[in-house]
């Protein structure tokens, strides 16, 4: 069975709720059939209102969404038979937890004996079995979680909503339940649409992610390709660290530009830049740049050390370099390293291949 | 292992128990002198004027202080035949004793209670006995009026013995004790209470019915709305709480009465006929009407109060597994919401078995509530005994309301806010 390429379509989705202003503006985004799709963005940023648009409870305001080749925005929640994660888990407080789960099946009619294996089987893909009896009241916070991620699988839904559902647990548990729905996704192929604020979530969990803002999708791609290959300066500033300077374009030419910053020049990747005299924002991973760098490096600048502040297994140096006093490194903990003391200056480089020179806002 | 557990000690040697109840007995007594006036003025204001009220409903003391020879005369009187002459002296000497102090006036009022016709022959008594002589009572006072050579009457008197009576409760149940001491109902024509107890209970019962068919769309929508239409709302719920209970059923009075805006607007709009506009109060229509408006935010209140804690989530929850929406409400909305109908309803019930001014102004004869007849009876015959029996049993009906409840949805379920 081949995949479909478009399982879930946004065409063109625009949502205002007071006519005034756009929530989420000309919405274009395609999901491919078994993949883990994250939706990654500040609060506002119109992807919870993706969400509901896909699960039903909010209608677009113009546009069409379609789920498996079907336009599904005048088809109430209840027939679209998506499964659904919850922010706050929304178990139901008065049943235990097998009714929980039964509840999705007793409302397709599913005949006991059957419906119970397939409690059977959601319970111990999320190791709950033995647990059916319980309220919800009575499970910590994480087993709730796990409920709920049992109760949205269990009637065996092409596509599965997850809204910010681990954003009640507490750090641990946190990173332990995102390998479990990792897991339990990749067991079972079902479509995964996650929203989330968090971004290291976003980059452990998913095949694809877009990152969202303004009502807009800024970039939709690989979480590797996401970090390494921002596409604007929003994305590289929301996903990771990020150390940036503000400067204006005076020469491009062969894969290469120089931007001028503090009078000084510095080469950068030109991604979003185009001629001479544009203003630009330059971004670059604070990894990538280097203490007592090889000489092959294009960019070689002296700064002086700010901050120190140890992290155990690596140290972070804040420097001012180039009028940016924000500069952010990354030293390992190694024994070449111990010069770095406060006040000091320091040799700092990096290939110019590493600073995108990205739009300047 | 010894189930004995070893008693721990401070490091001063005190046992730490002693040690502890010591630290907060200051803690204790400063809480109790918070509270103490107010527990006070409870007593004084509250418990103790009731328990007296309540007393009175089974106290019969005050016949039995006024013939104390009679009583213990009769104790050897089978109740047959008339009794000797002892009775009579020692009715006729307690009987004199109660004329010097001007007390007879009270005792043909208790003995009335018992059995009509005391009144004018106790009066008469009076009259005659100026001139009684000593000895032979029996024929004296048997001369007096042929009522007092009837064994009933002595019988009456005989009732009133015991310095405890339950005859009041009797009485609002429409029962009495006969001649032969047993308890019997009253004549089929002069049963009115067991009438008005019903009546009370239908009422509360229907009250408490549209209050609830009324207030669950009222709170929830309350629990939903934008804040800026809630508070709004909210205003309106609790506007009539700010205007007095007269105000309010006069207007009900206003609006229901047959030259009223209720009926005048169906007579305009062709609904009814001029000449046959229908009677919406001084009976039960007008008692529901102005009761379920008046007790209306008693529901709304606990109703939204549980409502505001439910999760927008469950619902969604319940549409997104499968659930159409009505399953979805009846499912996952409405048992979360028991508590607060269970609160709901129970205050309205409690509150309208007793209402009083309500019914008493727009319930006409056949709307009027049990409450109407205690007061009837505090106010217009002063039979406060009968009253208070009447209001305990009221109060009983409520606890033994109350323990159902709590048998049946489990009180810990209520949810008052």
């Amino acid at each position: 069975m081949a995949l479909k390429k478009d399982f879930v379509k946004f065409d063109k989705v625009d949502k205002s709720y007071d006519g005034k202003v756009l929530v989420v503006k000309d919405l274009q985004l395609d999901i491919e059939e078994g993949e883990f799709v994250t939706m990654l963005g500040p609060s506002g940023s119109g992807k919870t209102t993706c969400l509901m648009m896909l699960a039903g409870f909010e209608t677009p305001t113009n546009g069409e969404i379609y789920l498996d080749g079907r336009a599904i925005s005048s088809i109430p929640p209840h027939k679209r038979g998506i499964g659904m994660v919850f922010q706050n888990y929304a178990l139901f407080p008065h049943m235990t937890v097998y009714e929980n789960l039964a509840f999705p099946l007793r409302v397709r009619k599913i005949p006991k004996d059957e419906a119970d294996k397939k409690i059977d089987k959601a319970l111990s893909m999320v190791s709950l079995q033995g647990f059916a009896s319980r309220m919800p009241g009575q499970l910590s916070g994480g087993q709730q979680q796990r409920v709920a991620v049992a109760r949205s699988l269990v009637f065996d839904p092409q596509l599965v909503l997850m809204d910010e559902p681990l954003g009640a647990l507490d750090k641990n548990l946190r990173e332990s339940m995102q390998y479990e729905i990792k897991h339990i996704h990749e067991n079972i192929g079902v479509t995964v649409v996650y929203v989330t604020h968090d971004q290291s979530e976003a980059l452990t969990m998913s095949n694809r992610i877009a990152v969202f803002n303004d009502g807009k999708v800024q970039q939709l791609s690989s979480p590797d390709e996401l970090y390494e290959k921002p596409v604007n300066s929003f994305v590289a500033e929301f996903i990771g660290e990020n150390n940036t300077f503000v400067g204006e374009v005076s020469d491009i030419s062969g894969g290469k530009c120089k931007v001028k910053i503090a009078n000084t020049d510095i080469l950068a990747n030109p991604i979003s830049v185009k001629g001479k005299g544009e203003k630009t924002k330059i971004s670059l991973r604070p990894e990538r740049a280097l203490i007592n760098p090889s000489d092959q490096m294009d960019n070689i600048h002296s700064g002086k050390i700010e901050e120190v502040i140890y992290h155990g297994d690596h140290t972070r140096v804040r420097i001012n370099l180039l009028g940016n006093n924000q500069f952010i490194l990354k030293v390992p903990n190694s024994s070449a390293n111990l010069d770095i003391k406060l006040g000091k200056d320091i040799k700092i480089g990096w290939n110019s291949e590493d600073a995108r020179a990205l739009d300047p806002s | 292992m010894s189930s004995e557990t070893k008693q721990i000690l401070t490091t001063d040697g005190i046992p730490l128990e002693v040690s502890l109840k010591k630290a907060e007995r200051k803690n204790k007594i400063k809480a109790f002198l918070l509270v103490a006036p107010l527990l006070l003025f409870l007593i004084i204001t509250y418990v103790f004027p009731i328990g007296d009220m309540l007393f009175r409903s089974v106290d019969d003391k005050m016949v039995t202080q006024m013939l104390p020879k009679t009583f213990k005369a009769m104790e050897n009187w089978d109740g047959q035949e008339l009794p000797e002459e002892e009775v009579f002296a020692a009715f006729h000497e307690d009987f004199i004793k109660l004329v010097e102090d001007k007390r007879e006036g009270k005792l043909s009022t208790q003995l009335n209670y018992t059995k009509n016709g005391f009144k004018s022959i106790i009066k008469k008594l009076r009259r005659k006995s100026k001139s009684f002589e000593e000895g032979n009572y029996k024929e004296q006072i048997m001369s007096v009026h042929k009522r007092w050579a009837d064994v009933e009457y002595w019988r009456a008197i005989k009732r009133r013995a015991p310095e405890f009576t339950s005859q009041k409760y009797l009485k609002g149940m429409d029962m009495y004790v006969n001649e032969e001491g047993k308890i019997v109902s009253v004549e089929e024509d002069r049963r009115i209470h067991r009438v008005l107890w019903l009546r009370t209970l239908e009422i509360a019962f229907f009250v408490t019915v549209f209050c609830f068919l009324m207030a669950y769309p009222i709170a929830h929508l309350l629990a939903t709305l934008p804040m800026k239409y809630s508070n709004l709302l909210m205003i309106c719920v609790l506007l009539p709480f700010w205007t007095s209970l007269l105000v309010r059923t006069a207007s009900w009075m206003i609006l229901l009465q047959q030259q009223g805006i209720v009926n005048d607007f169906f007579v305009g709009i062709g609904l009814v006929a001029d000449d046959n506009r229908p009677e919406m109060m001084y009976n039960k229509t007008g008692s529901y009407v102005a009761m379920t408006q008046i007790l209306l935010p008693f529901m709304v209140l606990p109703l939204y109060s549980v409502m505001k804690t439910i999760s927008p989530s469950l619902m969604r929850a319940g549409k997104s597994l499968g659930g159409t929406p009505f399953v979805a409400f009846w499912k996952v909305y409405f048992p979360l919401t028991i508590p607060g109908i269970g609160a709901g309803c129970l205050l309205v019930f409690i509150l309208a078995i007793g209402y009083y001014i309500t019914p008493a102004l727009v319930g006409g004869a056949s709307g009027t509530l049990i409450s109407n007849q205690i007061a009837f009876h505090m106010k217009s015959t002063l039979d406060w005994s009968f009253a208070s029996a009447m209001g305990l049993m009221l109060l009983s009906g409520v606890l033994v309301i109350y323990w159902l409840y709590n048998k049946l949805v489990g009180i810990d379920n209520i949810k008052l806010g």
